[in-house]
């Protein structure tokens, strides 16, 4: 297709969009790598003095692996026990009869509307009586509140849209719905499991309220309350919070470079149907 | 191996549309049903119905001498060909053949030698280890038969299997239906909506319309004796001519309607009236003509072979033998005799 | 349905509520418990820190002062004013970038990485960049301001109660617009392209045909984006308190940020539970009128 002069425009404009999408990012990268005393000095856009120094402090002054650690630990240990149950639960739902099956998907919706701070205090008790404040368990058990109405979501999206004629075939070559669900259904729906995996890891990785409540000192945080409570003694240490920020994204960055499709697919999977 | 029966079988959806009416039949072991009829007049459903892939509203099914209507399709011992063949993607076409040998714990050995023998006859041995999106249309669907063959199931249930199938590789792919059966027996109830297929592929043609049975019986007999209107217009093509009695030039009770076949009509140089050509569609091997009965004003359909047609505006002589007259009554279609 | 289930229904209900029951529990005891006893707790006094108050039933009584309380009132304000300003831009820059994604025939991995990395970050990382920008009068982006003249030398973004929402919003929309964008790209997909390939041989302008073709065929998913960024919108928690704090003042301070500082900070549970449960009736009511707005709006295109 040549380009149209109509097309131009939108085009234009969407290279315009673009760029301001990507020019935080960089100016971020730029700004981790530029010396603190530099940092609010008019710059030019490329930076000319290049230093490591404030990573270096991330690791030596501040431990920086202990909240990257930690995040790595509560997401991916949330998106274990999300997806599998979220997937029997999806299945159910996209493919056997059962009654009240608009009502619970609904239900389902509607816990995922609730405002995290809604059930931050009761939460905050049942955890403290259970003394799993500050605790690895203590931060994957609220995490479910919003992961596995996605993982829900998202599955039984993804079950939907395969053909119905594949299952029906197993189940007359003898199969029973575990049977079908594990030899014809999880194989050809794994992208969309991949899909939900990864979007799940990444809303745990990026969520920020429940961690900043129920985390109570810096052995615990994850990443994005460790970032939040740096605290200089007078000013914010901006060039170490950027190399903070730089390094809690390269994560993100990498998965959505990898994954960039299945993040898509996932995405869309509830916008394509009727 | 094993007959079919159902009895008052019927099938109402939760939004009131009625997809199959109460129907009985009877399907003997070994025989070759097709169901056919236009689009949404049941006959899918009727075979869901069978496979279990749809739970009836009412009546019963008993395959052989089991009573299988409270079981699920998993427990029927039933084959079936999907429209799409339906062949696991992500499965070699060896895993495909035989998944359901592995389903029911078949040994290793047994699988290997049934996959094998049926892999030699559909002639898809060097296609065992290829994927399902490797192959063609036409393999596909052998492959697909190959599935339901390697069982050794009571019945086979075959669902449009032709119809996404190149024109060209129909005709043959039927032959080797026809083969197939043959040689293996097994009670056979295929879904068409195509009546061409329908007329020589089966040893009995059960059509359907909303939701009925309106015939089985024998290709030429529903063929020489269709039912009703609806039977005797939807089997051969062109469709058969409807003409009222007086026109046809015959003695026949009140309220009654003729029928004759494009084929019976005697068009030449001489004969009992006079008609014009309106059109000349050329098929080929012959030609159909669209009439108009002089006089009456009635159209007709007539097929003529020979070299050259007559041409459009042209007066022809016509003659509409009484022994290949139908009779229907003219308010419900039912047949009411051969004149 | 209208006949005894068959027994064959019967095995696959039996199933559907063995594979349905774990998830449902764990939503129930996670979710449902919770949202009861915050339920529970508005209708209570609730001081953590005066504990020898006890916890007496007062009914209405925190939501009556709400009701009265000036800082809830701007709370509810500020909540709503920015979700009516950050919505409707969000949809449409969303939309001007799905239209150039969908006519892109090169480059597609590239835009759609580009596109997915600002939504992808977490929020409190986008939140301290947009800070950073507008920090001081030397942030990139407050000194860009400085130099086109759009504000005075000393300005200060983060002192003035009207633009220190200014970086919020913009955190917003362009954190999230690339999702917006994404769920519109699909929408473009489904459409027919012989619809508008018809417009065109009938004589239609590409902005005709984008206006009377295009846009009505996508106001489904213009519906469905629209629907969950208003719901986000309106729980805006993370970037008013990393960003600004809620202040100058309160000038910033969203409905939950009000409800997570009089729980956590002044630990005021009653009272706290009381605004959370405002902010969740606030979200719910908007839900129904919108599922009601959709259905109406899907009927209406589908005829």
């Amino acid at each position: 297709m040549k380009a149209r002069p109509e097309a131009v425009v939108p085009a234009a404009a969407g290279a315009l969009l673009l760029a301001a999408s990507l020019f935080p990012i960089y100016w971020m990268v730029a700004s981790s790598l530029t010396p603190e005393s530099r940092l609010f000095e008019s710059r030019p856009l490329l930076p000319t003095a290049v230093t490591f120094e404030h990573y270096r402090a991330l690791f030596d002054e501040r431990d920086f692996l202990v909240p990257i650690r930690n995040s790595l630990l509560v997401s991916g240990l949330t998106t274990i026990v999300a997806v599998p149950v979220a997937a029997l639960c999806a299945y159910a739902l996209a493919r056997l009869r059962m009654r009240g099956k608009g009502l619970l998907l609904a239900f389902v919706l509607a816990v995922s509307m609730f405002p995290q701070i809604s059930i931050v205090p009761p939460l905050y008790l049942i955890l403290r009586e259970l003394r799993l404040l500050n605790t690895y368990p203590g931060l994957v058990l609220p995490y479910l509140t919003f992961s596995m109405p996605l993982a829900i979501w998202l599955l039984t999206g993804f079950f939907r849209q395969l053909p119905r004629d594949l299952e029906e075939a197993a189940m007359l070559d003898g199969a029973t719905r575990m049977r079908t669900l594990r030899d014809v259904v999880l194989p050809l729906a794994a992208p969309g499991v991949a899909s939900t995996a990864i979007l799940t890891f990444l809303y745990c990785w990026n969520e920020f309220l429940f961690a900043l409540s129920f985390t109570l000192g810096p052995d615990r945080y994850t990443v994005p309350v460790a970032i939040m409570l740096f605290r200089g003694r007078y000013q914010v240490p901006w060039g170490e919070v950027l190399a903070a920020t730089v390094l809690a994204t390269i994560p993100v960055a990498l998965l959505v470079l990898a994954c960039q499709r299945r993040i898509v697919a996932g995405l869309t999977v509830g916008a394509t149907k009727g | 191996m094993a007959a079919i029966t159902l009895a008052g079988l019927s099938k109402t959806y939760p939004n009131g549309h009625v997809a199959v009416r109460p129907l009985d039949l009877r399907i003997e072991d070994g025989e070759f049903l097709v169901l056919v009829g236009p689009s949404g007049c049941g006959k899918s459903t009727l075979l869901r119905l069978i496979a279990g892939l749809e739970t009836p509203t009412g009546g019963r099914i008993v395959i052989g001498d089991v009573d299988v209507t409270a079981h699920p399709p998993q427990r029927r011992d039933l084959a079936m060909v999907f429209q799409s063949y339906a062949l696991y993607p992500h499965m070699s076409v060896r895993d495909n053949l035989a998944y359901g040998l592995r389903v029911r714990r078949t040994d290793a050995a047994t699988i290997a030698q049934q996959v094998g023998s049926v892999a030699e006859a559909l002639d898809i041995e060097d296609l065992l280890d290829r994927r399902p999106a490797q192959l063609s249309g036409g393999q596909r669907q052998r492959v697909a038969l190959g599935r339901a063959i390697v069982r050794k199931a009571k019945a086979f249930l075959l669902d449009e299997p032709l119809s996404n199938l190149d024109p060209s590789l129909r005709a043959q792919a039927r032959a080797e239906l026809r083969r197939l059966h043959r040689l293996l027996g097994t009670t056979v109830v295929y879904v068409t909506h195509d009546q061409e297929e329908a007329m020589t592929l089966s040893g009995r043609i059960a059509v359907m319309r909303d939701g009925a049975l309106e015939q089985v019986a024998p290709p030429l007999e529903i063929y020489a004796a269709p039912a009703n209107t609806f039977v005797a217009r939807f089997i051969g093509a062109p469709a058969m001519n409807l003409l009222p009695t007086a026109v046809a030039g015959i003695e026949a009770p009140a309220g009654a309607v003729a029928g004759i076949r494009p084929q019976d009509v005697r068009v030449g140089p001489e004969g009992a009236r006079r008609a014009t050509v309106d059109l000349v569609e050329p098929r080929g091997p012959d030609y159909v003509l669209h009439l108009n009965l002089d006089g009456s004003n009635t159209p007709l359909l007539a097929v003529v072979s020979g070299p050259a047609p007559p041409a459009i505006g042209a007066g022809v002589f016509v003659t509409l033998p009484p022994d290949r007259l139908h009779i229907f009554d003219q308010r419900d279609g039912r047949r009411l005799g051969a004149h | 349905m209208n006949h005894r289930a068959v027994p064959i229904e019967r095995g696959e209900t039996r199933l559907a509520w063995l594979l349905v029951a774990p998830a449902v529990a764990v939503i129930l005891l996670v979710s449902l418990v919770p949202i009861a006893v915050t339920a529970w707790e508005a209708l209570h006094a609730h001081d953590l820190r005066l504990p020898w108050l006890g916890r007496p039933f007062i009914g209405a009584g925190n939501f009556m002062e709400a009701a009265s309380d000036p800082r809830f009132g701007a709370a509810l304000v500020h909540t709503v004013a920015f979700a009516l300003i950050s919505v409707p831009l969000e949809l449409m820059l969303g939309l001007a970038l799905a239209v150039m994604m969908h006519s892109a025939v090169r480059g597609r991995a590239f835009i759609r990485v580009s596109a997915l990395l600002p939504w992808a970050i977490p929020t409190v990382v986008a939140a301290l960049l947009w800070r950073f920008m507008f920090e001081a009068q030397t942030g990139i982006l407050a000194a860009s301001f400085q130099t086109f003249g759009l504000v005075g030398p000393a300005f200060d973004w983060f002192v003035h109660p009207l633009a220190a929402w200014v970086p919020i919003i913009a955190a917003d929309v362009w954190k999230t617009t690339p999702f917006v964008a994404i769920l519109l790209l699909a929408g473009l997909q489904t459409i027919d392209p012989a619809l508008g390939e018809a417009a065109r041989i009938d004589g239609a302008s590409p902005a005709r045909e984008f206006l009377t073709i295009t846009l009505p065929l996508l106001a489904p998913a213009l519906v469905v984006a629209a629907a969950f960024r208003m719901l986000d919108a309106l729980r805006l928690f993370d970037l008013a308190y990393v960003i600004t704090g809620g202040g100058p003042g309160t000038a910033t301070e969203p409905l939950s940020l009000y409800a997570f500082i009089a729980l956590m900070q002044r630990l005021r549970f009653g009272y706290g539970s009381a605004l959370s449960v405002i902010v969740f009736l606030l979200t719910f009511a908007f839900a129904l009128v919108w599922v009601r707005a959709l259905g109406r709006s899907l009927s209406g295109a589908r005829s």
